[in-house]
């Protein structure tokens, strides 16, 4: 690696220094934009009691799904994780704790993180159980409740094509949470369809700039379909 | 007789008007885009991230990268934006979305809802309907009035844990269309064939009866 050279030739590269106990936040949505490669590596690696930090969990068998294989989540913060019938068997024999987090109180944590905000006010979850034991006040006759910021000791995140500065754009609703885990994470892992060179991506049209990002890897994705639903069979 | 699912989200159709960004949640909500009449325009958020959601892809137009909040493979419609995160609970908290439509377990006349969890049953989470309940300029509940084993849903106190606090102002169910104010339940219309004696009967909470309840007028 030189310079601003990011891009690693391994998995096990891409992965290095993650070690049990650490937090690590993941882009996606459902299945859809996640980094397949980089949750591998972490199943391959085998490290235990991670606090993942991801809107959804994947389903049994794929995603995130197959970090709960062997026990490796202690615990999970999410908004929706009714996918998967490990996670649950898991939760409630009490191997797995979650941390219910609405979503875009969830988006705005780890966008907070990255920007260096520790903590901000918003009215989604006052009065009821997510607001419970949370500082709250009101600003012009609204009630509102002090969430706190995420970082996170590795993020993973799946661009579609990236520079070897670590500049990337993303794919459709492949984006959805990886622009705010990139920012948020210490080291920053991007998994990409396609590496280009510098210079071949408008600048304008970069969603993530390179700062945010400390690795870069060329995947293979199976992009699996979670629910997919034609104009002919459609409702 | 109690609306059917499709009535019901006709009813919901009607309260578009044109050049609204709305926001549907699963269920008989999203089945309301099936009835925005012809001569008006509605935008469709998807909370994952997209403005401007399409028909169902067809074989060949099928894309893993392309969901809504379902989860469900869709198209981008003409005009469409697709964002982060981030950007899309921004519009949401932000009150730029017209109108979300979401289902509920129960509504009370403070305008409160529940609707993510059941104490004792799994909890799968509350997704962004948090976020919605808190940020949208108005909020549509959609539900039957009452369960399956009669009993009310339009309640004094919701008893199950809440989605939200004062946030509800309309609720379409399968026998009536209620506004929520004043603490109380007030009877808009009602569904055809349906007779006040029974909405009376399956509202909890506080309804306030005016003296010309019509029908709902659903085509």
């Amino acid at each position: 690696m030189a310079g601003f050279d990011k891009v690693v030739t391994s998995y096990e590269a891409a992965m290095e220094g993650l070690k049990d106990d650490m937090t690590v936040i993941a882009g996606g949505f459902g299945l859809c934009g996640i980094p397949e490669g980089l949750i591998g590596q972490i199943k391959h690696m085998g490290v235990k009691d991670l606090t993942i930090v991801s809107n959804n969990c994947g389903v049994d068998g794929f995603g995130l799904g197959v970090l709960l294989e062997d026990k490796q989540v202690k615990k999970m913060v999410s908004s929706y994780v009714g996918e998967n019938a490990l996670f649950e068997q898991q939760l409630l024999n009490g191997e797995l704790e979650v941390e219910l987090t609405p979503q875009g109180t969830l988006a705005e944590k780890m966008r907070a993180g990255g920007a260096g905000i520790p903590a901000f006010y918003t009215a989604t979850g006052y009065g009821t159980p997510v607001g419970e034991g949370k500082e709250s006040r009101e600003f012009n006759g609204r009630n509102y409740i002090l969430e706190e910021a995420i970082t996170g000791d590795f993020a993973i995140v799946k661009a579609y094509k990236a520079d070897r500065y670590g500049n990337c754009i993303y794919r459709h609703t492949a984006m959805n949470f990886n622009p705010m885990a990139a920012t948020a994470g210490k080291i920053t892992v991007l998994e990409v369809e396609e590496i280009v060179e510098p210079g071949e991506l408008e600048p304008s049209q970069i969603h993530t700039p390179g700062i945010y990002v400390d690795r870069v890897i060329q995947g293979s994705f199976e992009k699996r379909i979670e629910r997919l639903v034609t104009a002919k069979g459609g409702k | 007789m109690a609306l059917s699912r499709d009535q019901i989200a006709m009813r919901v159709a009607k309260e578009f008007k044109d050049g609204d960004y709305v926001n549907l949640g699963i269920g008989i909500p999203t089945l309301a885009a099936n009835f925005v009449p012809d001569d008006i325009s509605v935008m469709l958020q998807s909370e994952n991230g997209l403005l401007g959601m399409g028909p169902y892809p067809n074989e060949e137009e099928v894309d893993a990268d392309m969901i809504n909040a379902g989860k469900e493979t869709v198209t981008a419609s003409t005009g469409a934006s697709i964002f982060s995160s981030a950007e899309s609970f921004a519009m949401i908290r932000g009150g730029h979305v017209d109108f979300t439509v979401l289902g509920a377990f129960e509504v009370d006349v403070n305008g409160s809802i529940a609707s993510w969890m059941i104490p004792n049953k799994l909890i799968k989470g509350m997704g962004g309907a948090m976020d919605l309940v808190a940020g949208a300029k108005n909020i549509i509940v959609t539900m039957t009035h009452a369960d399956k084993h009669g009993n009310s849903k339009l309640l004094p106190a919701c008893t199950l844990p809440l989605t939200g606090v004062n946030c509800i102002t309309r609720i379409i169910t399968d026998l009536a269309v209620l506004e929520v104010k004043d603490q109380a339940f007030h009877l808009k219309e009602r569904a055809p064939g349906v007779s006040i004696e029974e909405i009376i009967e399956k509202t909890a909470g506080k309804l306030i009866v005016g003296e010309n309840v019509p029908e709902m007028i659903l085509d």
